[in-house]
C-alpha cells in the first residue's frame, strides 16, 4: 500500500536525523493551483503581521474603541474553534461509546482539531496588544480566576496538550518508535476523557465571553443561554466540518486510503448526517424556546429580524431537513450540500454574535479591512500547508504500519 | 467488574487534577461589608462647563493638553489621549454640562473580565490598570457597559487608558485632581456612603432644581462616581437602560458550573466507556 514511504531503518541517532531531514523536504508537485493562490497571500500576510507588530494593531485593522474585537476574534478564534469541535465528538463516539465504525476517521479529525487550535488560538496572539504578557495567566503571578477568558485560555492550552497526546501514537508510528507508541497509546482514553470535558466547557465558554456585553449585542442573539447554544452548535459545526473535510481528503489524498476505508466512508458520512440532524433539531428547538420565552416577536419585523430569520430558517432549518432527507434517500451529494450550508450557518451565527450583532446600533459599523482578511487567510492557508505536510508523511489517512498490529 | 483498580486510579487522577483547576476559576468577591469605597459626586446643576477638570486631569496623568473650547465638538467621548471630557447638552432646562470618565463600579465588569488581574479594584475604590500584567486582549473593553477602557491602537507597546481617580494622589491623602481644583464645587470627593446621603439631601432640599434620581447609586450594581442633575439623565446622553445589578454576576452562573462539570463529566464518561467496552464482561458473547 504505502511502502514507497521512507521508514527509519534503525534507532541509532544518525539515521533518524537523516530520515527527519529527508522528511522536511517538500514532496509532490510544487505548482499546484492551491500553492499558486496561497503562497502570494501568505507572503503578503507575513508582511502585514510584521507591520502590525511594528506600528500597532490599529495600523492594519479597523477596530475602534467601541468595537475592540473584530474578525480575528469573531472568525479566527470563535468560529475556528467551533469547527474544531469535530475532534471531541468523534473521540467521544469512538473511545467512549466504542463505536468502531468511525475509527478510521479519528486520526484525521484529531489532527484537524489539533491544528485548528494551534493556529486559531495562535491567531489570538496577533490580536493581543501586549503578547509578551500572554504567559501571565499561566505562570500564576496573576491568576484572574473570575474571568471567563482565563478559563478559555487555560482550556485552549490544556486541550492542545490532550489532543497532542491523542495524536502522538501517529507521530511514534511515523518515527518507528515502538516503545513510545505503546506508552502513548495507553494514555489515549485518559486524554480523550479529559479533552471532552475541556471541550464542553470552552466551547460554551467562548459564548460565555459575551455574557457581560449584554447591552452591546442585538437582543435576538443575546440571551443567558449563549454558552449552551455555542456548545450544542459546536457538535454539528464540528461534524459538518468532518464531512466536508473528509470529502475533500478522499479526493486529494485518494492514493493513501485503503480500499476498506474508502468503502467505509459512505457509512460514516451517513451516520454523521444523522447525528447532525439530531443536534440541529435540538439547537433549533432551543433557539425557538429562547425566542418565544424572551417575547421577541416585535423584533422580527426589522432588518436584523429578517437577518435572524435567514440564519434560523435558511441555515439551520433547511440544512437540518436536507440532512434528514438525504439520509433517508441515501444521497451522498445532498449530505455534502447540507454540510456546507450548516457550516455557512455556523459562520453566520458566530459572526452575528461577535461582529454583526455587536454594536449593531452604532452609526459607524465595523467592517474588517482587507488587511485583516489577508491575515486571516494567511492563518488558514498555513494551517492547510501543515495539515498536508503531516498527512503526506504520517499514517493519518493510510493504515498504520504493520508492526503496530503486534501491539494491540 | 466495571471499574478495575487501574481504571479507578485513572478516574481519581483525572477528577483530582481537574478539581484543583476547576476550583480556582471559582473565585468569589471578598467580604464587601468591611470595605469603604471612596467616590466622587458630580452635580450637573453646579458645573459651569469651564473644562478646568480636563486640564487638571491631563496635568496629573501626563497626557496631551486638551484643545480649547472653540475647537471641540459639544459632545465628545474619552479616548486614549484623554481620560475625561465635559460635554454640553441642550436640555429642557437649557444648557447642561456633564463630565464623563470611568465610573469606578463597585463590582467592575472590566476587573471580572481581566484574566491577568491587570484591572484591579483597589480597596479605596478606584479601578486601576497595571501595565506589567496586561496582555492587551481588550476583553475589559468588550465587557465595560460604559466603554471606558481605551486602547492605544497605534502603538507597538499599547496601554489601556482610563480615569484612575488619581489613585497615586489618593494614596498620599490628596483628593483627585479634578475634584480638588473644581472652582464651582461641582465635584465632591468622599466616602461613597456619605456621597449618596449628600446626593439625596440635595435632591430633598431642592426638589425643583433636581431630577429625582442619583445616577450610579444602583446602575451596574453601584458606581464610585455618582451623578445628580437638573434633567432626566437620558437628556445628558447617559445610558439609563443599564441593568441595576452587577455585570460580573452575568457570568457567575457559568463559572460556578465549571467545578461540577469538571467532576461529573469525566466520571460519567469513564462510566460509559467501561460500560460499552466489549471485553469488560466475561459473558459478553452470551449476551449477544
Amino acid at each position: 500500500m504505502n511502502n514507497n514511504n521512507p521508514v527509519p531503518a534503525d534507532y541509532d541517532g544518525k539515521s533518524i536525523w537523516k530520515f527527519l531531514v529527508s522528511e522536511f523536504k517538500p514532496k509532490g508537485k510544487f505548482l499546484t493551483p492551491f500553492n499558486v493562490i496561497s503562497i502570494p497571500i501568505m507572503i503578503l500576510g507575513v508582511v502585514l503581521i510584521i507591520f502590525r507588530f511594528w506600528k500597532g494593531i490599529g495600523s492594519i485593522t479597523n477596530l475602534t474603541q467601541e468595537i475592540p474585537w473584530g474578525l480575528w476574534i469573531g472568525f479566527d478564534v470563535v468560529t475556528g474553534v467551533a469547527f474544531a469541535g469535530g475532534a471531541y465528538v468523534i473521540t467521544f463516539m469512538v473511545y467512549i461509546l466504542n463505536m468502531h465504525k468511525y475509527h478510521s476517521i479519528v486520526r484525521i479529525t484529531v489532527l484537524n482539531g489539533f491544528l485548528a487550535y494551534v493556529f486559531y488560538a495562535g491567531a489570538l496572539l496577533l490580536d493581543l496588544g501586549r503578547p509578551w504578557h500572554v504567559i501571565n495567566p499561566v505562570i500564576g503571578n496573576s491568576f484572574g480566576t473570575s474571568s471567563v477568558l482565563f478559563l478559555v485560555a487555560w482550556h485552549f492550552l490544556l486541550y492542545m496538550i490532550a489532543q497532542l497526546i491523542e495524536f502522538s501514537p501517529v507521530i511514534a508510528e511515523w518515527l518507528g518508535a515502538r516503545r513510545a507508541r505503546k506508552i502513548l497509546s495507553g494514555m489515549t482514553v485518559a486524554a480523550v476523557i479529559f479533552g471532552i470535558t475541556l471541550s464542553t466547557l470552552h466551547q460554551s465558554g467562548l459564548g460565555a465571553l459575551y455574557l457581560m456585553a449584554k447591552d452591546k449585542i442585538h437582543p435576538l442573539w443575546y440571551s443567558e443561554f449563549i454558552p449552551i447554544m455555542f456548545f450544542v452548535s459546536s457538535i454539528f459545526a464540528g461534524l459538518s466540518m468532518v464531512i466536508f473535510e473528509g470529502s475533500i481528503s478522499h479526493k486529494v489524498f485518494f492514493s493513501q486510503i485503503s480500499e476498506k476505508n474508502h468503502k467505509a466512508q459512505r457509512g460514516i458520512i451517513h451516520g454523521l448526517a444523522k447525528i447532525c440532524a439530531g443536534a440541529m433539531f435540538a439547537y433549533f428547538f432551543l433557539q425557538m424556546l429562547v425566542f418565544i420565552h424572551g417575547q421577541r416577536w416585535e423584533l422580527l419585523n426589522t432588518g436584523m429580524g429578517y437577518w435572524f430569520l435567514l440564519e434560523m430558517l435558511g441555515f439551520v432549518m433547511l440544512p437540518m431537513m436536507l440532512f434528514v432527507y438525504s439520509y433517508r434517500r441515501n444521497n451522498l451529494l445532498l449530505i455534502r450540500v447540507a454540510a456546507i450550508l450548516t457550516m455557512l450557518g455556523v459562520i453566520l451565527n458566530r459572526l452575528n454574535v461577535t461582529v454583526i450583532g455587536f454594536r449593531w446600533d452604532m452609526a459607524i459599523r465595523y467592517v474588517p479591512s482587507w488587511m485583516e482578511v489577508v491575515v486571516t487567510l494567511t492563518v488558514i492557508f498555513t494551517e492547510i500547508w501543515i495539515f498536508r505536510w503531516v498527512i503526506n508523511r504520517m499514517p493519518v489517512l493510510r493504515d498504520a504500519p504493520s508492526w503496530t498490529n503486534d501491539q494491540q | 467488574m466495571g471499574i478495575n483498580r487501574r481504571g479507578f486510579f485513572k478516574l481519581l487522577g483525572v477528577a483530582g487534577a481537574t478539581l484543583a483547576i476547576g476550583n480556582e476559576t471559582n473565585a468569589s468577591p471578598q467580604g464587601k461589608s468591611d470595605v469603604e469605597f471612596y467616590g466622587i459626586l458630580y452635580d450637573a446643576s453646579r458645573c459651569k462647563g469651564c473644562r478646568g477638570c480636563e486640564y487638571d486631569c491631563e496635568e496629573a496623568h501626563n497626557l496631551p493638553e486638551p484643545l480649547p473650547s472653540n475647537k471641540i465638538a459639544a459632545i465628545r467621548k474619552t479616548n486614549e489621549t484623554c481620560n475625561t471630557v465635559v460635554n454640553t447638552y441642550n436640555t429642557t432646562k437649557g444648557k447642561v454640562f456633564v463630565k464623563r470618565q470611568c465610573m469606578h463600579c463597585n463590582e467592575p465588569a472590566c476587573v471580572a473580565a481581566c484574566l491577568t488581574k491587570a484591572m484591579h479594584k483597589t480597596k479605596m475604590g478606584p479601578v486601576t490598570w497595571d501595565g506589567n500584567k496586561c496582555m492587551g486582549c481588550r476583553y475589559c473593553m468588550v465587557s465595560c457597559p460604559w466603554d471606558m477602557p481605551k486602547f492605544e491602537y497605534h502603538s507597538a507597546n499599547p496601554k489601556i487608558q482610563k480615569c484612575d481617580m488619581c489613585f497615586s494622589r489618593l494614596k498620599t491623602g490628596d483628593s483627585p485632581a479634578c475634584a480638588f481644583n473644581c472652582p464651582n464645587e461641582a465635584l465632591l470627593y468622599g466616602k461613597r456612603r456619605d456621597l449618596i446621603k449628600e446626593a439625596h439631601r440635595r435632591i430633598f432640599e431642592k426638589p425643583d432644581l433636581y431630577f429625582d434620581h442619583v445616577y450610579g447609586e444602583h446602575e451596574a450594581g453601584g458606581t464610585g462616581w455618582l451623578y445628580v442633575s437638573p434633567v432626566p439623565f437620558e437628556q445628558l446622553g447617559m445610558n439609563t437602560s443599564l441593568q441595576q445589578s452587577s455585570y460580573p454576576a452575568l457570568t457567575k452562573g457559568f463559572l460556578y458550573s465549571v467545578p461540577s462539570v469538571f467532576v461529573l463529566v469525566p466520571a460519567l464518561l469513564l462510566g460509559i466507556q467501561q460500560a460499552t467496552k466489549k471485553d469488560s464482561l466475561n459473558n459478553d458473547k452470551e449476551d449477544e
